[in-house]
């Protein structure tokens, strides 16, 4: 593990055509890191996350996927993602394939992965459409005989997350609602965690997750790299942009421009929020 | 307190069906408006279960995400997703599982995956989500949506989640339930009949015959509900 910018990471982490997991349920999404692979032209990716939102319509939309695996794309309380629905429906920029699971069965697949295990088992999909549609299989428990669903684990090539802090020696550290960020980490064979902040000594916190840095691959110091999500403790969750979302990315000439401007034309997450303050002030 | 909306009237209706006690797994919109209103008036010990994680949420104003931040600082426990859905959910620990959909059939099932054919939809959908397993492992699912011909079909375009254990649903005419294995207009609300039911039906809407007319929200509850209501734009 090592400290280094995130441009960086990006770089030398994440290759074309990987299987790319940017997770984050609502809270810590990784979009600084998002927007580090659209600047740098990543494409042909897996994208794999459970609640694919904003920063994966921008990848989207951006070209950077090949395919999505998830289980609910959407923008949460407001309406539906354009990017993706325009990529499914009308194949713009690109196809998108999709493999589409349930939350329980996506959970099940990070647990699994992250355990090492070739799938997770879980009671689900029965008697659904979603079974014939993705990959599922049905078991017989060996000792009760009952049935149930197994699902191929979550392995990708790269696990990107953020997290509220690290040490200078890279050990992570988040807390608040952790999703499968440490699952997302475990089962990857390269990760990158982007944090709020570097600090010299890790302050003990209730109910808090620590990776150690034995299992980072890159620590990268990415402040309000979470936006529009948030970092429980540092900044609250901008609502009002995944409202302002849907008229952005309704269009693809705005959501294009849009991009360009806070986006491609930016070099980091700090130029990011001063384009955007920019906006707000023009 | 005159006059109320209908989205009011759907969120009143659900809270009243809501207990003391009761373990509640909550989405956004609607059926986080019904939980809350329930744990401001009827049911203060009703438990909030947003599948982020939290449990016991206690929001004081209504969230726009199942994840926003307040809903973990006023949980008494926040799991990781995994757990949510394995010891909590498939564990057998949640009484009553919220669903909306963009379409229902008469025996319950429900579709929030596309309209169309999968491989080329009209429109693609968010998706099942928690769906398809809530369905499943909560004993009581309640199911609220709009009353609309395009939204009650006669066959669904895809089964996102089954119909068995959907013991309600809350629609801005009426309330259906199941009666032999098909949802039947039980109750319709102030101003409404069961022509306006059928209407909005695009199946041979089986009527009760004791149809009844549900209650108008109180001044009490709508004062509570308003109350709620001062965040972010999903409710």
């Amino acid at each position: 593990m090592a400290v280094v910018s995130l441009s960086d990471a990006i770089r030398e982490l994440v290759r074309n055509g990987d299987v790319v997991a940017l997770e984050g349920f609502t809270h810590l999404i990784p979009h600084a890191a998002g927007h580090e692979l659209i600047r740098q032209g990543r494409r042909d990716l897996t994208l794999i996350r459970m609640t694919p939102d904003v920063v994966y319509d921008q990848l989207i939309g951006m070209g950077c996927a090949r395919k999505l695996v998830f289980s609910w794309g959407g923008n949460p309380g407001v309406g539906p993602l354009h990017r993706l629905r325009d990529a499914v429906e009308h194949g713009w920029p690109s196809r998108l394939e999709l493999e589409e699971h349930s939350h329980a069965g996506m959970a099940a697949a990070w647990a699994a992965g992250a355990a090492g295990l070739p799938f997770g088992v879980l009671r689900g999909y029965t008697d659904t459409d979603l079974a014939a549609r993705t990959r599922v299989a049905r078991i017989a428990c060996p000792f009760s005989g009952e049935d149930l669903a197994a699902v191929p684990a979550h392995r990708p090539d790269v696990g990107i997350v953020h997290a509220q802090r690290a040490d200078r020696q890279g050990n992570v550290q988040l807390w608040g609602i952790v999703g499968v960020q440490k699952e997302a980490v475990l089962a990857s064979a390269r990760s990158i965690v982007t944090v709020e902040e570097i600090v010299d000594e890790l302050e003990p916190r209730p109910n808090a997750i620590v990776l150690p840095s034995w299992v980072v691959d890159a620590v990268c110091l990415a402040p309000r790299g979470a936006h529009p999500s948030y970092a429980h403790g540092y900044y609250d969750r901008d609502n009002g942009f995944y409202v302002a979302w849907e008229a952005i990315s309704r269009s693809r000439d705005r959501f294009l421009a849009w991009m360009r401007r806070h986006v491609v034309e930016t070099a980091d997450v700090g130029e990011y929020h001063a384009s955007l303050r920019q906006t707000v002030l023009a | 307190m005159t006059g109320y909306t209908a989205d009011e009237m759907m969120a009143v209706e659900a809270s009243r069906r809501l207990a003391e006690g009761m373990v509640c797994f909550v989405g956004i919109g609607l059926p986080s408006l019904a939980a809350n209103l329930a744990r401001r008036t009827h049911a203060p010990g009703c438990v909030l279960v947003y599948e982020s994680g939290t449990i016991g949420s206690k929001p004081v104003e209504l969230p726009l995400s199942i994840g926003d931040g307040e809903l973990a600082e006023t949980a008494d426990a926040v799991v990781s997703v995994p757990e949510m859905f394995a010891y909590w959910l498939q564990g057998g620990r949640i009484d009553v599982g919220f669903l909306g959909a963009a379409q229902i059939d008469r025996h319950g099932n429900l579709n929030s995956t596309v309209i169309g054919p999968y491989e080329q939809p009209l429109v693609r959908l968010p998706g099942g989500g928690g769906a398809p397993e809530i369905a499943l492992g909560v004993r009581d699912v309640f199911v609220m949506l709009k009353h609309r011909r395009r939204a009650f079909v006669s066959g669904l375009d895809f089964k996102t989640s089954v119909g068995d254990n959907v013991r309600v649903v809350v629609t801005d005419v009426g309330v259906l339930e199941p009666v032999d294995g098909e949802l039947t207009l039980v109750a319709v609300h102030e101003g409404a009949d069961s022509d306006t039911a059928r209407a909005a039906t695009g199946w041979e809407l089986r009527v009760s015959e004791d149809l009844r007319e549900t209650e108008p929200p109180t001044d009490a509850e709508l004062r509570a509900l308003r109350a709620l209501r001062t965040k972010g734009a999903a409710a």
